[in-house]
């Protein structure tokens, strides 16, 4: 493998590890108020199928079009964390079942099939795309030239948010609340702090998030809407949050390490090097999460990780 | 807390709400898709009278509703038996493939017996794939505690990759490699007539004969959940881990156990799909079917009961059923999975009314101190 390839499968890597990025990013903030949210997936389909079909349907200026299709994408995304918070956090049902009936009724053969659909925007090539910005004119530097200033909007958006939830998790008031009521309601709710409020609001940037990750494929990757076309990195995303212990900067090297996994395949294809089945390479994230996650969870990890310690227990008062 | 709502636990839920609850939910989960159609440009009546048909009354409408209840009921009753266990077990999809392709295995292989012992054979050879696979996770889970959930639904990914590599990019013993069409459309190998159960038709319905296993496994789940130490130690263990650690179950096996059996159930509804229907490893169609993921919808809409389960495949078989007959412009491909969705949510919200009293607020929240750790945790259970 020469340096030509290892590079292309790095370029690619960071396209294919940003939609994990923003959608990871939302689950960990999810997860750090203590709602455990398993309908990313779910999410990131009607965030790609909303933001399609606005870029399909409005006939603007590009610029315009794509924000109002981001915009687009974070509603629909938000919407469905909607449901998942008043089911879970007012009515205390089970966040996994409510997190999986998330996941049918957006998902492959659901809404977000349905509206792809009605809406008439399948298999058609999209009218406006991000494209890469070349910054600073650098893009012909070696090696960072491509990897670092030739990247799309999304992609320094994506790296401006990572910095952004760290800042708010470790540097300011609302972001040690947020950490309070994952790690325990009760004393949280004790000092004053809305535990309810907290939990709904970082449910619903969550699924912003994801229905941001989602658009990432419909306005970047490759502008097209097939069903279902995500293809499992919701779950990824959530994988990614457990074994980058909830900590924001290994979430993206995680997401770029899964990228590169990604990314392999469709490289090495493109350039008719066949070394192992085309199966295996699509096959290989998922069974490096499940890796991962065996990793994660040995008792070196153990000792180290940061797992909120309400996640997934809904918050009563058990007042009369 | 919620605005002037107040929840309130039940000490006792009644026994109608649990029929209640699961129809009303059904119905519910109709008037709003009807809205949905309405609002995209459908006439829900005209929809749902299509529907109606196209599962129950026209020519064979009945039978194919078979078709897709018998996957149902058995994935339906992974999910149940293990989720009412609290073990999360989502990789009913993959165990699914699994059994299929060791049914599969089995049939060819042993093509020459005897068809009584054929079938059998093709049984247990899927029930033992699905086995293994779901044996992962649990290795996992026992042993570096590794949550289930996801190690689960990623080998599904892993299973369906594995099942396209067997018969589109392989020459493995699983493809047929004679036929001359073969070389241009790769497709498994068929198995010997010998190899098809035979189904019981009554009047002009033919019940596979995959449904009626499923009916004797979910009997016997209820037996096994019910009345024996096994199953009293399980819900011990779902209700309460600590408990369980404490009264000396062990609690690493049984989470093996429960999932052995969670995924020989699910294989079972792979060998199914060879031994009742297809007859040949077909990766594309067992993929598009999301018969591991329907099962969810079925064991959550049935509350968990197994018996439930029976009668709950039957109606959200006829509902994909429906919507596959009736696949096309009017009737939008995603229809089903979002109404399945939708049940879900409403099925839900609907539980909570039988586990608490939902009423009216009276006087203002009086200030009162927060719960003790130990109080919030038993939240929990729910």
């Amino acid at each position: 493998m020469n340096s030509n390839v290892i590079l292309a499968v790095l370029v690619s890597a960071i396209a294919f590890g940003t939609p994990l990025v923003l959608a990871g990013l939302g689950e960990l903030l999810a997860e750090r108020s203590g709602v455990l949210n398993l309908g990313v997936e779910g999410m990131m389909l009607m965030g790609a199928v909303c933001a399609f079909c606005v870029s399909q349907k409005l006939h603007w200026s590009s610029p315009l079009v794509l924000l109002l299709a981001v915009l687009a994408s974070m509603v629909a995304g938000g919407a469905m964390a909607l449901i998942h918070a008043f089911l879970t956090i007012t009515i205390r049902v089970n966040q996994i079942v409510s997190g999986l009936a998330i996941t049918i009724f957006a998902g492959i053969i659901g809404l977000s099939s349905y509206l792809g659909q009605v809406w008439n925007i399948g298999g058609v090539a999209g009218k406006h795309q991000f494209n890469d910005l070349n910054l600073f004119g650098l893009k012909n530097l070696p090696i960072v030239g491509p990897l670092i200033f030739n990247e799309d909007a999304f992609v320094y958006a994506s790296w401006v948010l990572v910095v952004a939830v760290m800042f708010y998790l470790y540097r300011t008031r609302p972001g040690l609340y947020l950490r309070a009521v994952g790690e325990n309601p009760a004393a949280a709710d004790a000092m004053g702090i809305n535990v309810i409020a907290y939990r709904y609001t970082h449910t619903l940037i969550g699924g912003m998030l994801a229905g941001l990750g989602g658009a990432y494929f419909t306005l970047a990757l490759a502008p097209i809407w097939t069903d279902g076309l995500t293809a499992g990195d919701g779950w990824i995303a959530i994988a990614l949050v457990i074994f980058a212990f909830w900590r924001p900067d290994l979430l993206v090297l995680g997401a770029y390490l899964f990228g590169i996994f990604s990314a392999l395949g469709p490289t090495l294809q493109t350039r008719n090097i066949t070394v192992l089945p085309s199966e295996f390479y699509s096959a290989l994230p998922f069974l490096m999460t499940v890796v991962a996650l065996a990793a994660a969870s040995t008792s070196w990890a153990n000792r180290r990780v940061g797992t909120p310690a309400s996640l997934g227990i809904p918050y009563t008062r058990e007042e009369g | 807390m919620i605005g002037p709502l107040k929840i309130e636990r039940r000490l006792d839920s009644p026994k109608w709400l649990k029929v209640a609850v699961p129809i009303a939910s059904v119905f519910l989960a109709a008037i709003i898709v009807g809205i949905l159609l309405l609002a995209t440009g459908h006439n829900p009546f005209s929809t749902y009278h299509q529907m109606y048909s196209a599962s129950v009354t026209a020519d064979g409408a009945l039978s194919s509703t078979f078709v897709y209840a018998t996957p149902m009921l058995f994935t339906g009753l992974c999910a149940a038996f293990a989720f009412r266990m609290r073990t999360w077990n989502i990789g009913g999809e993959g165990q699914l493939y699994m059994g299929a392709v060791g049914a599969s295995a089995t049939g060819l292989v042993l093509g020459s017996w005897p068809r009584p012992l054929l079938i059998i054979a093709m049984i247990l050879g899927g029930a033992f794939a699905g086995m293994l696979w779901a044996e992962i996770p649990a290795l996992l889970r026992a042993y570096l505690r590794t949550n289930e959930i996801l190690t689960s639904l990623m080998l599904n990914y892993v299973a369906g990759f594995f099942m396209y590599y067997l018969i589109y990019d392989s020459d493995s013993y699983w493809r047929d490699l004679t036929t001359p069409g073969a070389s241009v459309f790769p497709t498994g190998k068929s198995l010997v007539p010998n190899a098809s159960w035979p189904g019981i038709t009554i009047g002009s319905v033919t019940i596979p004969m995959g449904f009626v296993l499923g009916i004797g496994l979910a009997v016997a789940l209820l037996g096994l959940i019910r009345s024996t130490r096994y199953g009293f130690e399980m819900r011990v263990m779902g209700d309460s881990p600590q408990a369980a650690n404490y009264s000396g179950i062990r609690t690493k096996r049984k989470i093996l156990s429960v999932m052995a059996i969670s995924g020989g159930i699910a294989g079972i509804a792979g060998s199914s799909q060879i031994g009742d229907f297809g007859h040949v490893l077909d990766p594309r169609g067992l993929e598009q079917a999301q018969y591991g993921y329907t099962g969810i919808v079925v064991a959550a809409l049935a509350l968990y009961n197994p018996l439930a389960v029976v009668l709950v495949s039957l109606l959200i078989g006829g509902l994909t059923n429906a919507g596959f007959a009736l696949e096309g412009p009017s009737f939008p491909t995603g229809l089903v999975g979002t109404m399945e969705g939708i049940i879900l949510f409403t099925v839900l919200g609907g539980e909570i009314l039988a586990r608490y009293r939902i009423g009216l607020r009276h006087r203002a929240p009086t200030k009162v101190g927060p719960a003790p750790a130990s109080v919030t945790a038993t939240g929990a259970a729910s």
